[in-house]
């Protein structure tokens, strides 16, 4: 293997080690912050219990991407020269802004988040947890804003083959970052409220079944239930956004070979890249075009009319239906358990199996979406600018294939690490009665 | 001077002054943090739970000054910042590695089963080690300006130790400031010698830099320059001797005068640092970029600059406020 594709395997195992993290703690900041507020007003302890638990995870989750987010801000230069010889006057300020406003903000209220509820009056407290939530959120803002930029660009100009920023609000706020932040966010929520609602009924299929628990699983599926509907929504938004400037990705998505009217929406298929076509397909007639355009004979631009130049089509079609099946099945979760609550205040055994199960159902869709967008722009690296393979830089082969080996090693490790600490550390929740004794003045 | 100011062309001078700051405060502040992961071997728990309170709170934010001095690097010098990572590509990622378990034990060396706890110190420990190697190997690197040869590979090594010395003096350092009892006697112990460790590295490391062409030793025989170079590494061995006397009075009743070691410690990486740039001045990379050549588009380094104006007294203002929160002695972390 050359140089290339080692790089693209590295830079695609980095980003989906880091991404898995972020998902979790722009999300838990804002459930944390919850947490404290309903402990600020009530002053039951129950809340209190909850806010430790998830501030562990909180923090054992925010150090993994640390330093996850450090190993990919190596990338960039290590492997990718390219990209910032480019478009470095557009990456370099957006980056710059991520570590200026988000990271320190973050990074040094995070301590007195966790460690300071005894040294500082209760407010600061929620201050400091309200400050690394909005950090985190910041950072997404940010990285979203220029992840955006790259599928699609404006507000720049070429010179000499390298861009240069023309408007910065237009650069920013390019076509689809709005879609995309809220994408990611109300993501980040629903991967935070089926970790909470799997660890919760992890505990009470342990015959744990406290009021923090209850509390805790409660309004987890609130949150599911609120947000996973949404979701639904600002995805076919999304889609719609995409049609108007990447209709290329969009037909990967839905493996359209053919450009035409009324077109099919397809369930289930393998595309056969050579032949062009899908085999074993089942679909539904016209459901496409409604979709899509709103139009049941609606004209959508199939792979046809991008020769060459579309990304592959298989990963993109399957990490779509992968995302969106697990959408589904979070939207089926999140109404049902807010039903059953309601009207009979109970779960049933087999729906706090199907939550356990689930506790980690964000991960899936979130690479899985992830996968749809990023492939989905190849063989652009930012679209219609640089393509992926000029940007690469000139490294041994071997020496990518150690660091990608070592890189990989790390990330299993702490993989198993990590999930299996998610599990002890719930197992093992204190349930200390008196966090309404007096703070320590210091 | 005219041209200087109307074209931007400062940008570049100050860019270059914000990343020289960042990383001497990343090396301060991170200094301090992986020194103690360093130490951490040395006594049981509790009292490496003590240690690891002590810098707890801190070494997130410390570690950021690391992001943002090679972020601005990619951001202000695309191509010397190729140019460095490309050459220190293995060590880069060594490090890496090294950086991402030193993080991640802080957190699992507590969080997981009471059987596996001793191993992740384990990691602690040697992940810091590691992290402080191979940034120190770098460093050296970096001064020879990425020679190849045996001699400058040689140099580096000395210089990695060097660091490792240094970084254990400036947490022996912190921890004198940062404790008390036992602990605070042990560091006074461990700061002794690991200033005379930190000696041993800069002789080694300069009986063998003549052998390899640095400009440090270019500009040491060039009147007037050299009488600024030679007035540094002069101070800093007068605040070795100083040091080494000042522990031997430690720890004194009331606690008095603990915070000086750290102070000490500061001072000599601050003159240390000051001389290697100032060696390098005006380039970038030694011997082949130079700070004018290599920066990007004055627009964009303009919008930087200017966030950068806007942010830089919040982020020293809660930064502070957070190092008042944690003031006085470390005590055993805990959430609730």
């Amino acid at each position: 293997m050359d140089a290339f594709v080692l790089s693209r395997i590295q830079f695609a195992a980095n980003i989906t080690f880091h991404i898995l993290f972020p998902s979790i703690t722009i999300g838990l900041g804002w459930l944390l912050l919850y947490f404290k507020f309903r402990f600020q007003r009530s002053q039951d302890d129950k809340w209190m219990e909850l806010y430790f638990l998830f501030t562990k995870i909180f923090a054992l989750t925010f150090s993994l991407g640390v330093v996850s987010g450090v190993t990919m801000s190596f990338q960039f230069g290590t492997n990718w020269p390219g990209y910032m010889n480019t478009v470095g006057n557009i990456a370099g300020p957006l980056l710059a802004y991520e570590v200026l406003t988000a990271f320190f903000l973050e990074a040094s209220m995070l301590g007195i988040m966790l460690f300071g509820f005894r040294r500082v009056k209760p407010w600061v407290h929620s201050v400091a947890t309200f400050l690394v939530a909005a950090g985190t959120t910041l950072s997404a803002f940010w990285i979203l804003a220029l992840n955006s930029w790259m599928h699609t660009p404006q507000g720049f100009e070429m010179i000499d083959g390298v861009a240069h920023a023309t408007s910065w609000l237009e650069v920013i706020f390019n076509p689809s970052m709005p879609y995309r932040f809220a994408h990611a966010v109300l993501a980040s929520g629903l991967t935070v409220a089926f970790l909470g609602a799997g660890l919760m009924a992890y505990k009470l299929l342990r015959g744990d079944n406290g009021p923090a628990v209850r509390a805790g699983l409660k309004s987890c599926l609130c949150l599911a239930a609120i947000l996973a509907p949404l979701q639904l929504v600002v995805g076919d938004l999304h889609g719609t956004n995409t049609r108007d400037y990447q209709p290329q990705k969009l037909a990967a998505m839905e493996a359209l070979w053919e450009s035409g009217e009324g077109i099919h929406l397809s369930l289930f298929a393998l595309p056969d890249e050579e032949a062009k076509e899908n085999r074993m397909e089942v679909a539904v007639p016209k459901l496409g075009s409604l979709i899509v355009t709103r139009d049941l004979n609606g004209y959508v631009q199939g792979l046809d009319a991008f020769e060459g130049e579309h990304p592959p089509v298989a990963p993109v079609y399957w990490s779509f239906r992968i995302m969106v099946g697990t959408g589904g099945l979070m939207i089926f979760a999140g109404l049902y358990g807010v039903w059953m609550l309601w009207r009979k205040r109970e779960l049933p055994r087999w729906f706090l199996q199907l939550l356990r199960g689930m506790t980690l159902a964000g991960w899936v869709a979130t690479v899985a979406g992830w996968y749809v967008t990023e492939i989905g722009r190849q063989p652009w690296l930012v679209y219609g600018v640089l393509k992926a393979e000029d940007a690469v830089a000139d490294i041994a082969p071997a020496n990518v294939g150690v660091t990608l080996a070592a890189y990989l090693l790390t990330y299993a490790v702490l993989l198993v690490a990590y999930v299996t600490a998610l599990f002890y550390l719930t197992r093992h929740a204190k349930q200390s009665g008196d966090v309404n004794r007096k703070p320590n003045p210091v | 001077m005219n041209d200087l100011i109307q074209d931007g062309a400062w940008l570049p001078f100050v860019f270059a002054f914000l990343i020289g700051f960042s990383m001497l405060l990343y090396a301060v502040l991170d200094g301090y943090d992986l020194g103690v992961g360093l130490l951490s071997r040395f006594v049981e728990r509790p009292n490496r739970d003590r240690m690891v309170g002590s810098i707890g709170p801190f070494w997130d934010a410390n570690e950021t000054w690391l992001v943002l001095g090679v972020g601005l690097l990619l951001v202000a010098f695309p191509e010397a910042h190729g140019v460095v990572l490309g050459e220190l590509y293995l060590p880069v990622a060594i490090m890496l590695v090294g950086l991402i378990f030193r993080g991640v034990s802080f957190d699992f060396r507590k969080k997981v089963a009471p059987e596996k706890q001793e191993g992740w110190d384990r990691v602690f420990f040697l992940s810091s080690l590691v992290v402080a190697l191979s940034q120190g190997y770098m460093v050296g690197r970096f001064i020879v300006g990425f020679q190849p040869g045996w001699v400058s590979e040689l140099f580096s090594i000395f210089f990695g130790f060097l660091v490792v010395a240094g970084y254990g003096l400036m947490g022996a350092a912190w921890l004198i400031l940062k404790t008390e009892g036992e602990l605070q006697r042990f560091a006074v112990k461990w700061a002794r010698r690991a200033i005379w460790a930190m000696v041993l590295g800069a002789v080694l490391s300069s009986l063998t830099a003549p052998f390899v062409h640095t400009r440090i030793y270019d500009r040491m025989f060039a009147f007037p320059e050299a009488t600024l170079l030679i007035a540094m590494p002069l101070v800093s061995m007068l605040l070795t001797v100083i040091m080494h006397f000042l522990l031997g009075a430690l720890p004194m009743p009331g606690d008095r005068l603990a915070a000086m070691p750290f102070a000490i410690s500061v001072a000599i990486f601050v003159l240390g640092f000051v001389g290697l740039v100032y060696s390098f001045y005006p380039y970038i990379v030694p011997g082949s970029l130079r700070i004018v050549d290599a920066a990007a588009a004055p627009e964009s380094l303009m919008v930087i600059l200017i966030g950068t104006g806007i942010v830089f007294p919040f982020l020293i203002g809660y930064t502070i406020f957070a190092y008042r929160v944690f003031r006085g002695k470390a005590t055993d972390l805990s959430y609730d």
